[in-house]
């Protein structure tokens, strides 16, 4: 099969910290239309090639692109500005503001609008409807007006990936997205996911643990493990190896601990 | 009830903005409801602080960014203007250009500092613009030729400013009497501090709601996540840094006009930036409101404490310890003491805990 150009690849990506190597010479390519689950055990770098990513942390060595682009050296906005968005796995809100105004953040930032001075914001009518769009696709409506602080983790988790929609960018990366949450809201958040995951413009990272749930979105998985790339393919291949067994069972061979 | 904006009304919000608004009425109609010279002082000085006050808070309260530069521009709008005015005699021309030159001066080192400080740590930040106004304070007063040294520069105001200008005359050509005010240069000086700082607090009101307002706001409570979803978050906070000290340069100049005098107790002195610092924490951060309440309230008691007390102390004559507790001298103590109840009762200022008060209307 002939492949389009990934619209984001990762080359030979390293950081240590020290001595202790998180993301070790990781290699991997990304396309639009493709949903890829990335496992492995606690510890094993997901977080930290997220942040190598979207930018909050800077490669020791080895490239990011983008489209082509390399994105290595730009900052985090810059990166959002490119189209990279995503949601964290430890909730990470404005915490005093109120869950509209949380949305409309990232929904004038998306406008471009950041800088406009000499208008009130309530004025902006175009960018508190597609606020407000967002809440209601993210069942946060009832809540527009809350203190993102006062929230229940469910609802706190939920305007985590609000932030991450209202952004609309071209690559999702979702860091465990339905960690925590109740049974009857996790549903809310993977109908969310499946529905971007059914454009063909759009490229999804997702971190999860939820067997289930992997299986019900995976287009692909890929195994961290040590920081290093362990497995890439096919999901029911990929779960059913030796590796996967291996690593998640906890005796795989350590050769970097 | 829930306006556009999406902050929430209270009861505690109406209760601040009505202060506010009864403020404003008292600092328009002061020349004619305070009709002695030293209300008059304090009536302008209020406004001046104001907009100091509120230029500050821009920075520690809605973008969470420490300083200690801020006296250090009002320094350099007073300066500009003192010493133009001074050079070229009394006239417009000299206020406008000591404007633009303060402003222009406190851009300068506003980028300046902004850039090489603003990505480190916040203590580091603070530390610098320390740093930068003990250099620009010492400075001053070297620099005497210029700036008058320790003892300042005294020079006049433009001639509509005059205390002889008549700008309305009776039927004898005498200067006319309006509810007992003389409606002289005094009275335009008063209206001219008034109208500038009415119209910068206005532009800064305006600016906190707008589009860049709600980006400083998220800066404040997640740097991180601000710059996450597309927020140059270092553009920012230079942005707002020189906004700010723009702002304090332009009040710094409206004061030296009123002044006609300025030195460094004036214009320059930490003494100013406790002041500053002592009103943001009284009034409430991250309201302008707040601003208005806490800058009232500090120099109201700075003016009047000692007068209130030298009257208990006189009253309570004859009673024991009292009168020497209340003695004037002790004004100082019983500040700190009525600050230390303020924080320990508003931990977020007068607006700031008030407005959080009261049933969801
Ligand atoms: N900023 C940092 N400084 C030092 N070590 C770090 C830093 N960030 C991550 N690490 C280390 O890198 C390793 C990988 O961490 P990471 O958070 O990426 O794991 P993870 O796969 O996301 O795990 P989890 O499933 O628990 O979320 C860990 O050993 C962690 O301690
Ligand atoms: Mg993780």
């Amino acid at each position: 099969m002939i492949m389009s150009v990934p619209s984001l690849s990762t080359r030979e990506l390293t950081i240590r910290f020290g001595g202790h190597v998180a993301v070790n010479a990781v290699s991997c390519d990304f396309h639009p239309g493709e949903l890829t689950v990335i496992v492995g055990p606690n510890g094993a770098g997901k977080t930290t090639y997220f942040n190598l990513i979207s930018g909050q942390l800077t490669a020791s060595s080895g490239i990011v692109t983008k489209d082509g682009t390399d994105i290595t050296r730009l900052s985090p906005s810059a990166r959002a500005g490119q189209g990279i968005g995503r949601a964290f796995q430890l909730t990470n809100l404005f915490p005093q503001l109120t869950v509209l105004e949380n949305i409309r953040l990232a929904v004038q930032a998306r406008a471009g609008q950041g800088w406009r001075m000499f208008r009130p914001v309530s004025q902006f009518r175009g960018l508190t409807e597609k606020a407000e769009h967002y809440l209601e696709r993210t069942r946060l409506t009832a809540l527009a007006h809350q203190t993102a602080a006062n929230l229940p983790h469910g609802d706190q988790r939920k305007l985590e990936v609000a932030l991450l929609m209202a952004m609309e960018p071209d690559i999702y990366m979702f860091d465990e997205p339905t960690a925590g949450m109740s049974l009857d809201h996790a549903p809310d958040v993977l109908d969310l996911i499946a529905g971007i995951k059914s454009d063909p413009t759009k490229t999804v990272l997702l971190v999860e643990h939820k067997m289930d749930v992997v299986r019900a979105l995976a287009d692909r998985i890929i195994v961290l493990h040590n920081g290093e790339l362990l497995a890439d393919g096919d999901p029911a291949e990929v779960m059913s190896s030796q590796i996967v067994r291996d690593v998640y069972l906890g005796n795989a061979t350590e050769e970097t601990a | 009830m829930t306006n556009q904006t999406g902050t929430r009304t209270t009861t505690g919000t109406l209760i601040v903005k009505g202060t506010v608004a009864l403020i404003a009425a008292l600092l328009l109609f002061a020349p004619f409801l305070f009709q002695d010279v030293r209300s008059l002082e304090v009536a302008a000085r209020i406004c001046i602080f104001i907009v100091l006050v509120a230029s500050f808070d821009l920075l520690i309260g809605y973008t969470g960014i420490v300083s200690f530069a801020h006296t250090m521009f009002f320094g350099f709008g007073a300066y500009g203007a003192a010493i133009l005015l001074k050079q070229m005699g009394p006239g417009w021309t000299p206020v406008l250009l000591g404007a633009v030159a303060g402003v222009a001066v406190s851009i300068v080192f506003a980028v300046a500092i902004g850039l090489l400080s603003l990505r480190v740590k916040a203590i580091f930040f603070a530390m610098i613009t320390l740093a930068a106004a003990s250099v620009v304070l010492v400075l001053a007063s070297q620099l005497s030729h210029l700036t008058g040294g320790e003892d300042g520069i005294t020079y006049k105001a433009p001639d509509l400013f005059k205390p002889a200008t008549k700008l309305l005359t009776d039927a004898d050509g005498k200067v006319l009497k309006v509810f007992g005010v003389r409606m002289n240069g005094k009275l335009a000086a008063y209206y001219f501090v008034f109208a500038s700082c009415l119209v910068l607090f206005l532009v800064m009101l305006r600016f906190t709601v707008s589009p860049v307002g709600t980006v400083l706001k998220a800066i404040r409570e997640n740097e991180a996540r601000a710059e996450a979803i597309g927020y140059r978050v270092v553009a920012y906070r230079t942005f707002v840094f020189c906004l700010s000290a723009a702002i304090a340069s332009l009040a710094g100049t409206v004061y030296a006009v009123w002044l006609k005098y300025t030195g460094p107790d004036t214009a320059l002195s930490f003494a100013i930036m406790i002041d500053i610092l002592l009103m943001v924490v009284i009034g409430g951060m991250g309201t302008m409101w707040g601003a208005v309440i806490g800058a009232v309230l500090l120099t109201l008691a700075q003016y009047y404490l000692r007068d209130l007390m030298g009257a208990a102390s006189a009253a309570l004559e004859g009673v024991p310890i009292l009168p020497e507790l209340t003695a004037p001298d002790r004004w100082l103590f019983w500040l700190g003491i009525i600050f230390i109840l303020l924080v320990y009762f508003f931990p977020k200022g007068i607006a700031g805990t008030a407005m959080e008060k009261g049933a969801r209307s």
